[in-house]
């Protein structure tokens, strides 16, 4: 069970989350709703990045490949005409499975410090990849259209853009925590404590770890999908690997190993970013030493924090 | 594609790799002795190129510049060590990376801070200017020559250090055991400041060769960095003589590749699909090549421990 003190934060984050299309269309702060999106978005990244990283055991260093590709889908189909929303989403999501299957079938076959550097390098490979497109951009990025959903559902509103965002959020959290806290995700958390053990009493974690590894891909890549559905633009830097970076910094500042606590992680990250940059342009200078400090002596992070238990199925 | 221009952008390919190599040593070194991942070692690239690129500007003199960056990039690296490295030691791999992130962050926007964003201009010296001829027909800039010599020094004198000095020694030995290393009396803090300051300095300086030919500019030490993992990862993690090897295949792929591959497309496909798929192409082969090798080979062409 979750400390009271965790259920009321979530209740008061899910509530705040609901009120603020209304509450910024009654204020005229549209400003503030795109930030909420965008909080949300890199939010459903970092809740699949902690399945590998919390769960796991497997320090991937090129969550945001899945971002890209993603978000590439959308562009380069809306680029040849395709707009078609429902397509789009597919795509997003087979595109993203299978880049994430491919770099998973390498990497898994190394541990430690092979498999961060070899996830950084593949996603930088991607990065070059988009940059040497000139067809659809190049370095310079590529300007898309919201998807359409024809009568099912309005996607060039905004207030309709971010409640789908929000529903994407809550279905993400809800597969995490079913994954975590079924017998498929025991297998995982086992192999993180400890892998060797995991294969002595029969259990292939490779293929467990793999299937893990392409989930989390596939989640990532629908926040790619919807990235580009708020930005309406598309740029390789999605898949830089300082973007990667950021997204581990969200869990790393949530929590790392707790289902909700990247959420916070998220939001906390955007919200110190939107506000110290705009007392300065050189943010990054206070900001690096901070999460040296972060690394050093705040590893439960924002959400561990809270009263409750130390770690585990919340 | 002419015979002559293949061979110019094979000695490109060798120069390149040299680069990558003296910045890979030290990358290696201390990732194989201390378990360390540390990603702000482009970052000491970065400032081994503005560290000569200022004294340059004062003096202008090249000489000076390279006596008097080489101290300041060990006080550069033994600082780091101090103050966040080796709080690192027993961490895992996942926060050495996020530290050592902070690092990068900081230190490009401190660059950048304190230099301006724009590239800062740095002029080959004169004593390397100039072409020599040694292949008939094709002059070939000194100053490549002397990076690629400079290279191939360093790996000469870092094998014999490590084989053959007692320094060496306790660096391998420490690499194998490390608690056995302490127990036998070796300051083993010592030594792993010594190498970490090492490895700084071995990257400010291929940063200041590169200073010439490469535009130093905030950030520069990133791409660097991911080519250098990339070696480190083809070569073995914590191999001297895998860095050698994987860096002068790297630096040829990304130069040869670059040069011949769309002109080799052009013979398979029409013009057009090869002017898009070129430059495509040519910047996934490294990273191809280092799948390939992980695939037969995970621990990569020469595992340290086996020598």
């Amino acid at each position: 069970m979750m400390s009271r003190a965790k259920i009321l934060c979530l209740l008061i984050g899910f509530l705040v989350l609901v009120a603020i299309p209304p509450a910024t269309t009654a204020l005229d702060a549209d400003f503030y709703m795109g930030l909420a999106a965008r909080m949300m978005i890199f939010a459903i990244a970092a809740v699949s990045l902690d399945l590998l990283l919390g769960y796991g055991g497997m320090v991937s260093f090129g969550h945001a490949a899945y971002l890209g590709t993603g978000s590439y889908a959308v562009a380069i189909l809306a680029f040849y005409g395709i707009t078609d929303g429902f397509l789009q989403f597919a795509v997003a999501v087979g595109a993203s499975a299978l880049v994430a299957l491919i770099i998973g079938f390498i990497c898994l076959r190394t541990k430690g410090v092979y498999f961060i550097m070899i996830t950084l390098a593949l996603t930088q490979m991607l990065y070059f990849l988009g940059i040497s497109l000139e067809e659809y951009g190049g370095d310079d990025g590529i300007n898309t259209d919201r998807s359409e959903f024809f009568e099912w559902f309005d996607l060039g509103d905004d207030t309709n853009l971010y409640y789908l965002i929000l529903f994407f959020l809550v279905l993400s959290l809800w597969i995490s925590w079913r994954l975590i806290n079924s017998r498929f995700g025991m297998v995982i958390r086992g192999s993180q404590s400890n892998d060797d053990r995991m294969q002595a009493i029969g259990f292939p974690t490779f293929r467990y770890k793999l299937t893990m590894f392409v989930i989390a891909g596939v989640i990532c890549g629908v926040a790619g999908f919807l990235l580009a559905n708020l930005t309406e633009f598309v740029t390789p830097e999605y898949m830089h690997w300082f973007r990667s970076g950021e997204i581990m910094i969200m869990v790393l500042v949530g929590g790392m190993g707790t289902l909700f606590g990247p959420v916070f992680g998220a939001i906390a990250y955007l919200l110190f970013e939107e506000v110290i940059s705009d007392f300065t342009e050189h943010w990054m200078i206070i900001f690096g030493p901070i999460l040296v400090l972060l690394v050093l002596f705040a590893r439960k992070g924002v959400w561990g924090m809270l009263p409750g238990r130390e770690r585990g199925d919340d | 594609m002419s015979l002559l221009l293949l061979l110019e952008q094979t000695l490109n390919g060798i120069q390149f790799g040299v680069f990558l190599f003296m910045i890979s040593a030290g990358l290696t070194l201390v990732l194989g002795i201390m378990n360390v991942v540390n990603l702000a070692h482009g970052s000491f690239y970065m400032l081994g190129a503005y560290y000569a690129a200022t004294i340059m500007a004062w003096t202008g003199s090249f000489i000076l510049a390279l006596v008097i960056m080489l101290p300041a990039m060990l006080i550069t690296g033994i600082v780091v060590e101090v103050l966040v490295l080796r709080t690192m030691y027993e961490r895992d791999h996942m926060d050495q990376v996020l530290a050592t992130f902070g690092l990068i962050l900081f230190f490009n926007e401190a660059v950048r801070m304190i230099w301006g964003a724009e590239s800062m201009p740095m002029d080959i010296p004169a004593f390397l200017s100039g072409h020599v001829d040694f292949i008939p027909d094709a002059p070939y800039p000194i100053f490549r020559i002397a990076i690629i010599i400079a290279g191939l020094l360093v790996a000469a004198l870092l094998y014999v250090m490590i084989t053959r000095s007692r320094t060496g020694m306790l660096i391998r030995a420490g690499a194998s055991n490390r608690p056995m290393v302490g127990a036998l009396g070796v300051n083993i803090r010592m030594l792993y400041m010594v190498v970490f300051g090492m490895g700084a300095v071995l990257a400010g300086f291929s940063g200041l060769m590169a200073g010439p030919i490469l535009s130093v500019e905030p950030g520069m030490g990133e791409d660097m960095l991911i080519l250098a993992f990339v070696v480190i990862v083809i070569g073995g993690i914590g191999s001297i003589r895998g860095a050698v090897v994987a860096s002068i295949i790297v630096g040829i792929f990304e130069t040869v590749g670059r040069s011949i591959l769309p002109a080799l497309l052009t013979q398979l496909m029409s013009s057009d699909a090869a002017q898009s798929m070129g430059p495509a192409m040519s910047s996934m082969l490294i990273y191809i090549f280092m799948a390939a090798v992980l695939f037969f080979r995970p621990e990569g062409l020469f595992p340290a421990r086996t020598g």
